[in-house]
């Protein structure tokens, strides 16, 4: 049987949208896949050497918040300074105690298990990012070569 | 007296790391051999059934023994 192939897009570039490609890619390549993450716009965020990934309150209402903070914040409360380095340190926390692993981590063991990393060349461009902030292994490539890997995939998800 | 070849206790880890640290054991290990995983995770009960069916490794036990799961698996 032909090894199965996983296709990312990365787009993301917060705390929290950083674990889907990780987790997911991680997994895969451990149960067998051929994977492939394709990060661009601001997806590459996470593939910087020092990571400064951060979560926001604002503009989801679907997260959820400690302390019952919702209740008596209005929203304009969480645009104070410093509310979003709160919450980013109080997320990190809970995680830490819940046994998640961080998402340098992940993005470890990605590579140890040949996760294919490429950064979409068009978006570094434009937004004058410096390869040399980016981890070692990252490829750069851009749509076409993109679809090269995706067009012979079992599985494609963008995130 | 132990009744496998190797243990790894993915106690107090979350998904997907017990698989990833499992699959990371069994590279190291050979063919037929016998590995005891401990798990604290409940997640991990379908995600071991399911990493055993699709990479051929045989789970031939699955259990919960005081808020702790073990896993026996052999290496395909």
């Amino acid at each position: 049987m032909a090894q199965k192939k996983l296709a990312i897009i990365a787009t993301k570039g917060s705390l929290d949208w950083a674990y889907p490609p990780f987790i997911l890619a991680s997994t895969a390549s451990a149960l067998g896949y051929e994977t492939q993450i394709f990060f661009t716009f601001y997806g590459l965020q996470l593939l910087k050497k020092k990571l400064a990934l951060e979560v926001t309150p604002l503009g989801n209402p679907g997260m959820p918040m400690p302390m019952g903070m919702d209740k008596w914040f209005p929203v304009l409360g969480m645009t104070l300074p410093g509310m979003q380095g709160m919450m980013t340190a109080m997320m990190k926390k809970k995680m830490k105690d819940k046994g998640v692993a961080s998402i340098e981590t992940l993005r470890d063991l990605c590579q140890e298990a040949e996760v294919r990393l490429v950064a979409c060349q068009m978006t570094v461009d434009l937004f004058d990012m410096n390869p040399s902030d980016f981890i070692d292994g990252v490829e750069y490539a851009g749509a076409a070569s993109f679809f090269e890997f995706a067009g012979d995939s079992d599985i494609c998800l963008y995130i | 007296m132990a009744d496998f070849d190797q243990e790894l206790d993915a106690s107090g880890l979350n998904c997907p790391l017990p698989i990833l640290r499992a699959k990371k054991t069994l590279n190291a290990m050979a063919g037929g051999q016998l590995l005891h995983v401990i798990a604290t995770d409940p997640g991990s009960v379908r995600d071991f059934d399911a990493f055993a069916k699709q990479t051929g490794n045989e789970l031939i036990e699955s259990r919960e023994d005081g808020g702790k799961f073990h896993f026996m698996i052999r290496k395909s």
